[in-house]
């Protein structure tokens, strides 16, 4: 087990560099001038001020120059300034990530908690109501645009009965609690401040609950698909007749080995959120990776979108490693196997 | 005689098909003394695991089980699932075919057999708990069973695994023992151990025990009674001796004579012509009559009952007079 991880992370290098590659063409036979958004469209007449911002933004080179030094400046650790921030993508992406993860970790639960028990709910009860109500609530989820969710859910929670409080990671007034980990609940509670934290915890619902609901029809779908199969097994009438009950029979015997194929979707969906989670981000103002990749396009920031792209493809491999780790921490089979 | 440790009786199992509920078991009566082996004998799909799964209340729900089971005087037909699971691995086991398939892949051998025993012993220590599944290793003869404890069903071979599925089974000392196939999918030198620890269980722990099987070697060695399941009915049941020796049933007679031995110098190894009828094609008539060489027109059109011929029960019109224990040696 420990070679294969050691094998994926020698070849994540390349895997990277490869992902960094396609991006940076992609963005350079892109049509439209980033220097619009570095200069303004009134300066770009002015060949004295377009000569000096090509020149403070790296951009008066030709385009395998241009790629050999970005990537140069990657492998030191450099993602490069944003045209648009004027900051280092690395400190923009530092400042913003946490908020994605957050985001997408507590969407992540509730899609997979969700998912995993309509799909148990729907094997146990197949082909009844139960089982038709729970592939359609997870259906659902998966098929109702998230923007036009996220919309509903405002209007429903935040303007009609004011549950709960709209877009941000905090209400407006709030003093923020120093960043430490950037993740808004840990940081609330680490400065003690209860109040902030329900606050954070409150803002934190609705797109939570958007996006994971969002995924649960394909968790659903996989993990109801592979318990099927489970319950036909023998070692589950074996279950049975030693005289265990249902749920046990369900859970320690059935779900244990049904999430080991359900694993792989779940790393899938995990990694898709990352930069999946665009669209929740920009209808709930979550200063997360997604409203950052919105922003980074439409100035066709280059360094920025592929700082983005790097983020997101990181979060595929990790992704991976760890489903493959998880794999072999869940199915004895795999451990010994190399 | 006291009474039967499980008594079927009228035992019926309906399937549902597209075309209607059909009957995959009916009217089967079965009975097992204490301490008593009993052969439940039959080709595929005659309804043997069918009735067994029945008795242990873990048929699928779509299957419809009617008439009467009574386990040590109580009926279970029907019982509430949480009485059933209190017989279930307790009172009542059951050992399957296939022991790739009966052991729970993710779980440790040691965490599979300690689940039998706490189920049904809630107060009992961890420790107790594990001194008793490692003394259950030692009875099913598995060695070193300290470290094959902490070991995964696929590091053990088959012939082991079927140990293991034995020592859960007999892990509460149960009244009745139930085997369907136990011995099907392992090799014959293994096979005969896997015997010797079922007679061996049977000496030492009185343990009723049900032998569902298609190999009547294994009846002959072990059972002391058998029932021949043919379409979901009985053909014939009685004591093990008598019924070999004298077969009183002509599908009875064709499974003995398909056994091949040493002696039988026969080019051809004898097989009953035809095949059994499928789910919606049993008539209300003699179920064996169309691959039957004695049929006469009663058989194809009524139902032939029960009858008591010498020391077996007989399902054939004409148990009385046909003689049948030389019939099949075609080739001698």
């Amino acid at each position: 087990m420990l070679k294969v991880v050691v094998r994926r992370l020698l070849v994540m290098p390349f895997l990277l560099l490869g992902i960094v590659t396609a991006t940076f063409l992609l963005a350079q036979f892109t049509k439209g001038n980033p220097l619009i958004s570095i200069i303004g469209a009134r300066n770009l007449d002015n060949a004295e001020i377009v000569a000096a911002a090509k020149a403070r933004w790296g951009l008066d080179g030709s385009v395998p120059e241009r790629y050999a030094t970005y990537v140069w400046n990657l492998a030191h650790g450099d993602l490069g300034t944003s045209f648009r921030t004027k900051q280092p993508v690395l400190t923009d992406l530092a400042q913003r990530l946490p908020a994605t993860l957050e985001l997408v970790i507590c969407a992540m639960i509730i899609g997979a908690v969700g998912g995993i028990v309509l799909a148990i709910v729907s094997a146990e009860f197949k082909n009844t109501f139960a089982d038709h109500l729970a592939r359609l609530v997870a259906l659902l989820g998966s098929c109702l645009p998230v923007f036009w969710l996220g919309l509903i859910a405002l209007f429903l929670f935040t303007v009609q009965t004011q549950m709960l409080p709209g877009p941000g990671r905090l209400d407006i007034r709030a003093v923020p609690p120093p960043a430490v980990t950037g993740f808004m609940l840990v940081d609330t509670l680490l400065a003690g401040n209860w109040g902030a934290f329900v606050d954070a915890l409150r803002h934190l619902v609705l797109p939570a609950l958007v996006l994971g609901w969002s995924v649960m029809g394909i968790i659903t779908r996989m993990v109801r698909a592979s318990m099927l199969d489970v319950l036909g097994q023998d070692y589950i009438t074996m279950a049975r007749a030693k005289g265990a009950g249902r749920l046990r029979v369900l859970i320690h015997h059935a779900l244990a080995n049904a999430l080991i194929p359900a694993l792989t979707i779940l790393g899938f969906t995990f990694a898709y959120l990352i930069t999946g989670s665009v669209l929740v981000e920009t209808i709930f103002s979550w200063p997360g990776i997604g409203s950052y990749a919105v922003d980074a396009a439409r100035s066709l920031d280059y360094p920025a979108i592929t700082g983005v792209t790097i983020i997101g493809g990181l979060g595929f491999l990790i992704a991976n490693l760890l489903t493959d780790i998880a794999y072999a921490v869940a199915d004895p089979r795999m451990r010994e196997a190399g | 005689m006291s009474q039967p440790l499980l008594d079927i009786r009228g035992l019926a199992v309906t399937i549902p098909t597209r075309d209607g509920e059909r009957a995959a078991v009916s009217n089967v009566d079965f009975t097992v003394d204490r301490g008593e082996v009993v052969g439940l004998v039959g080709e595929s799909g005659s309804g043997k695991s069918l009735s067994m799964l029945a008795v242990m209340g873990l048929l699928p729900r779509q299957l419809h089980v009617s008439g009467s089971i009574r386990f040590d005087g109580v009926e279970i037909c029907g019982a509430p699932e949480r009485r059933m699971r209190s017989l279930r691995g307790r009172r009542i086991a059951m050992v399957f075919q296939d022991p790739m398939t009966a052991l729970n892949p993710v779980k440790t051998i040691g965490a599979q057999i300690t689940e039998t025993i706490r189920l049904h012993n809630p107060t009992l220590s961890r420790a107790e708990v594990k001194a008793r599944a490692l003394a259950l290793l030692e009875i099913v003869a598995i060695p070193a069973p300290e470290r094959r404890f902490e070991q995964y069903p696929h590091e053990f071979s088959g012939g082991m695994r079927q140990r293991v599925v034995i020592a859960i089974a007999i892990a509460n000392d149960p009244d009745l023992l139930i085997a369907d196939e136990p011995t099907t999918a392992l090799d014959v030198t293994i096979q005969a151990q896997i015997m010797e620890i079922f007679a061996r269980l049977r000496e030492e722990r009185g343990m009723a025990v049900v032998l569902i099987t298609h190999d009547l070697g294994l009846v002959a060695g072990l059972a002391d009674r058998m029932s021949v399941l043919y379409a979901g009915r009985v053909a014939e049941r009685g004591p093990v001796g008598p019924v070999f020796a004298a077969p009183r049933h002509p599908y009875t007679a064709g499974l003995l004579a398909a056994v091949p031995s040493i002696d039988d110098v026969a080019e051809r190894l004898y097989a009953i012509p035809g095949t059994p009828p499928s789910l919606g094609d049993r008539p209300e008539a003699c179920t064996f009559a169309p691959r039957c060489d004695f049929a006469v027109p009663l058989c194809r059109t009524s139902e032939p009952a029960l009858t008591r011929v010498g020391s077996a029960l007989v399902a054939c019109h004409r148990a009385g007079e046909l003689s049948l224990s030389d019939l099949p040696r075609k080739g001698t």
